[in-house]
């Protein structure tokens, strides 16, 4: 039926009047599992049907969607979509030219052992409660909690340039909390990170994989040992960023910045423009030379959020490079965008949330290549700084200039090695002057795919999932402390 | 602050209209969502049963670079379906409302159900109740097309070239319709409009930014948000570098929503009792200053909202704030019968973790003007709106963030031009121990937290850490 249900969407915007047409049918199913002090919290599954149809009409764009698939539900939707592309040719401003794309037709599906929906629910909320179980034996734990979420999207995608391409994506999170308050103080620390834990395009197998047992009761033993802690100092530090961390720094200080919908203006009233524009393409030095970061979102990248066989406008997965031995070398693209900087394709980037919202610009797994050093070795090798681990709390200017993060724990290295726990760690700094103090990058063996799913962006907003493949690195002469200064 | 040039003021003329585009032509009625719910019931094999119904008929036209660059529609269903099975309950929710759809959507409800153990306490479901009533849907904003609002863009994208800006903005229109019902005879609805119009104007290196939305309408009006925007962006041209450091700040309304917006879980029994609200321990201790009256209220003519909870319990007016004294909590039914309380109507739809929360904020407002706060200022700073605004320190509350879109630097009681956006790290609970100045409350349109009644403020020592490039 997606196919029928696309090819009425299509020939109804040809018949009225639109020059270019895609239709994007999904079909959504995700299960939320969570408990909170030992009972269960979230229990809850959902699904979602419905389909999405982008045209070009009168030379502007329009989008209208619908969860009713009858033939008349999709072809009044298809009506709709043109009639707005009609009313947005009221202000339209020059030619709309997209990027040539081939026909492609194709199916694509990422490769799963265990699918999480056929294991039983049972078996999945007694892994949860142990975990919490673990969590809550610390004492000066108060607060323990634990969730999972699966998500399998099922899409087809066809256009008016012959494309149809099926694609199935079968996503895994899972991450467990524990938090102490004590000492008028709320310290809390994640794994296998904060806001969720780890999110992969993957199945059952990454939740098995994880161990959340195992690690819960450290958990528990660092969120209380915090309390007592050394404060993070203030001043001009080096410090060294764990892979969980880094993901995130890559993610705002370079990720968005490189999208070339915020560069062109398009999201200025919201997420904001960019510092990146494009006359620096080619010529910034982003970083030092070690610094190499590739948005890549195909499936030999890494099962990430940000992989795919195909984007949303038909384009098939590409890597891109990003930075190149430290220098700006890429932006990410879609079919309109790209001839604007000059290129003759798209890059591949246009991703929707759901058949309800239109494809933006958004990104794929944009990551730090490995380094060489080995972690060890590169702990030996630093006599003073302060090791951050897992995001705390994140927020960055709306030209992704100015940054400043905090984690939940720290670590002081001192002499080459590990010595006091630091609470309260945070860093702050200007993107281009960061990347730039980047003296230390990790290697393969250390280097971690992490998974962000909660990236809001676009009007109505739309929350998408990204990839960050990131090892420990080392950034020397950075600001720290100022987040807690007073 | 300079004027910017003003648009001509033509009003457009709301009258219902028909036609693939326009909204209400889209909605389910209500008999419709009956009709959904008894079905439910019929198939329905568990011990209690609850379904919510959300229809949605929506649309935005997104702006930039002064032209309409993506511009769409949607129409959906949510029915979602609670069941209980001794002791036992989970949801499941669906887009579809064939029989067989409903059929499914019940059975993935019931085996979620039966998967856990049982959950000591669960309360039974709500009877009927008795709710008052709310007009929130009006014609005008649910007939609203395609065209009209291309139109209104139009006029403001002339605005913006008349004052040699660069306009970027969104105006949205859409009609929204509820039911929540349960096999007890509970049955609550709720249909609402909405308008929204927000906008930034950029200059070469300024840019200004407004925005406001109504269930009607008729009470929006984009071009004087518009031109409001227009004269922020002209104002900061050729923005001035200062210091980091401590400031007395004028927040406007949006500002002061962004910020104290963030308390409104902190007012969750729940989240006392979990020991993660700043409230914990300060409960009946002054932590704000005297001037500080924090309600919720659904009823508030400037709120929005339905006046029922995630339950069907109807939503009551706290005061949670009594003059810089946190005074009450809000308690769904279950975190009302643990901690021996009354229950607020502020419960989530269950299952959940969270239990309630304030979802209606109103912070009293007071008698000063914007202009009165700046001609009372020796040296302070204008805030026209903040930005990616995250928790730092959850329990002394610390937010951090960022000025954007008109930063004022004020001198001697005057506005003397923009200055590069700032950092801060401030203490909310410090924040409002530092009101100096409270201006008329008003419906607050950001874009962190959900919307609020709140005034300007002007606040003493407000803390910014560090200073941007631009």
């Amino acid at each position: 039926m997606m196919r029928d249900w696309a090819n009425w969407a299509l020939e109804t915007a040809r018949v009225r009047g639109a020059t270019y047409a895609d239709a994007r049918v999904m079909d959504i199913r995700q299960r939320d599992l969570s408990t909170k002090n030992g009972r269960v919290g979230t229990l809850a599954e959902s699904e979602s049907l419905g389909i999405g149809v982008r045209v070009i009409a009168a030379g502007a764009w329009g989008f209208a969607a619908t969860d009713q698939l009858t033939r008349e539900g999709v072809q009044a939707c298809a009506a709709r979509a043109v009639s707005i592309a009609k009313a947005s040719a009221l202000t339209k401003r020059g030619k709309l030219v997209l990027a040539p794309e081939q026909t492609h037709v194709d199916t694509w599906q990422n490769p799963f052992v265990k699918d999480p929906f056929r294991i039983p629910l049972e078996r999945q909320l007694d892994l949860l409660l142990a975990a919490d179980k673990e969590m809550s034996r610390v004492t000066g734990v108060t607060l323990t909690e634990t969730s999972m979420q699966f998500r399998r999207i099922e899409q087809l995608f066809a256009s008016s340039i012959g494309s149809v391409i099926q694609q199935v994506k079968m996503q895994s999170g899972c991450g467990i909390v524990a938090t102490s308050f004590g000492e008028h103080e709320i310290q809390k620390r994640s794994y296998p990170n904060s806001f969720g834990g780890q999110y992969m395009l993957a199945g059952y197998e990454m939740v098995e994989a994880l161990d959340l047992v195992g690690n819960a009761r450290r958990v528990g033993e660092q969120a209380v040992a915090l309390h007592k802690a050394t404060p993070c100092p203030e001043g001009a530090r080096t410090i060294i960023l764990a892979s969980d961390q880094l993901g995130l720094q890559i993610h705002e200080s370079i990720g968005h910045p490189i999208e070339l919908d915020r560069v062109l203006g398009q999201e200025a009233n919201l997420a904001g423009t960019s510092f990146l524009t494009i006359d620096q393409l080619g010529k910034l030095r982003y970083a030092t030379d070690m610094v190499n970061v590739v948005a890549d979102a195909r499936l030999e990248h890494g099962p990430g959020l940000g992989t795919f066989g195909y984007d949303d406008e038909g384009v098939p997965a590409q890597c891109i490079p990003i930075i190149q031995n430290g220098r700006f070398t890429g932006y990410l693209s879609n079919r309109e965008t790209a001839p604007v900087i000059g290129l003759d394709r798209s890059g591949g980037t246009m991703r929707t949330e759901s058949w309800s919202r239109l494809p933006i610009i958004r990104m794929t797994n944009v990551s730090l290549l490995p380094g060489t050093w080995r972690y060890d070795d590169l702990i030996a090798d630093t006599d003073d700084a302060i090791l951050m681990e897992t995001n705390r709390s994140w927020s960055i200017d709306d030209k992704r200039y100015q940054f400043q993060f905090s984690t939940e724990i720290g670590w002081e290295i001192r002499g080459g090695r590990r010595t006091r726990m630091i609470k309260n760690p945070s860093y702050s700094g200007i993107t281009t002057e960061f990347w730039n103090s980047c003296d230390a990058i990790c290697s393969r063996e250390h280097w971690t795919l992490w998974g962000t799913p909660n990236c809001g962006k676009g009007q109505p907003m739309q929350v998408m999932g990204t990839g960050h493949g990131a090892a420990p690195a080392r950034f020397r002469n950075i600001k720290v402390g100022s987040a807690f200064a007073r | 602050m300079s004027a910017a040039r003003t648009a001509r003021r033509s009003r457009p003329r709301h009258r219902m209209k028909r036609g693939p585009a326009v909204a209400a032509e889209h909605l389910l009625s209500l008999a419709e969502l009956r009709r959904i719910a008894e079905r439910i019931f019929r198939f329905s094999e568990a011990d209690e049963t609850e379904v919510q119904i959300d229809v949605v008929s929506d649309a935005l036209t997104r702006f930039a670079n002064n032209a309409i660059h993506q511009n769409v529609a949607e129409q959906s269903v949510s029915v979602s379906v609670r069941t209980v099975f001794d002791g036992q309950t989970a949801r499941a929710t669906t887009n579809k409302t064939d029989d067989e759809s409903l059929r499914r959507v019940l059975a993935a409800s019931a085996t979620l159900a039966r998967s856990q153990p049982r959950i000591p306490g669960l309360l039974p479901m709500l009877g009927a109740q008795k709710y008052p009533k709310v007009r929130r849907f009006f014609d005008a904003t649910a007939a609203a097309t395609p065209q009209d609002r291309a139109r209104m863009v139009k006029r403001v994208v002339s605005l913006a070239e008349e004052n040699k800006l660069n306009a970027a903005g969104i105006y949205t229109t859409g009609a929204f319709r509820s039911m929540l019902a349960n096999s007890r005879g509970l049955c609550a609805d709720y249909e609402y409009t909405r308008a929204e119009f927000s906008v930034t104007m950029m200059g070469e290196d300024s840019s200004g930014w407004a925005k406001a939305n109504e269930p009607d309408l008729v009470k929006l009006d984009p071009e004087e948000l518009a031109s409001r925007a227009a004269a922020k962006a002209v104002g900061t041209r050729h923005p001035r570098e200062i210091e980091p450091g401590r400031y007395t700040v004028i927040l406007e309304p949006a500002a002061v929503l962004d910020l104290v917006g963030f308390l409104f879980y902190d007012f969750s029994a729940t989240a006392v009792a979990d020991k993660r609200s700043c409230l914990n321990e300060r409960m009946g201790k002054p932590v704000m200053g005297p001037n500080i009256i924090l309600w919720d209220d659904v009823g508030h003519p400037l709120q929005l909202g339905p006046p029922y909870d995630g339950e069907g319990m109807p939503r009551q007016k706290v005061l949670l704030v009594d003059r810089g004294v946190p005074r009450n909590l809000v308690y769904s039914r279950a975190t009302a019968r643990k901690m021996k309380k009354k229950p607020t109507g502020h419960g989530l739809s269950l299952p959940n973790e969270y239990g309630e929360a304030p979802v209606n904020l109103v912070l009293e407002g007071g008698t000063t003007s914007l202009q009165e706060m700046i001609a009372s200022t020796d040296r302070g700073i204008l805030v026209t709106r903040l930005w990616y605004i995250r928790e730092v320190d959850p329990y002394e509350k610390v937010m951090t963030g960022m000025t954007r879109d008109g930063t004022f630097l004020v001198k001697h009681g005057r506005v003397t031009g923009g200055i590069k956006n700032m950092r801060f790290n401030q203490g909310v609970l410090e924040l409002l121990s530092n009101v100096e100045l409270l201006g008329p409350a008003v419906r607050g349109a950001g874009e962190e937290a959900t919307e609020m009644v709140v005034p300007a403020m002007k606040v003493r020592n407000f803390h910014f850490t560090e200073v941007t490039k631009f």
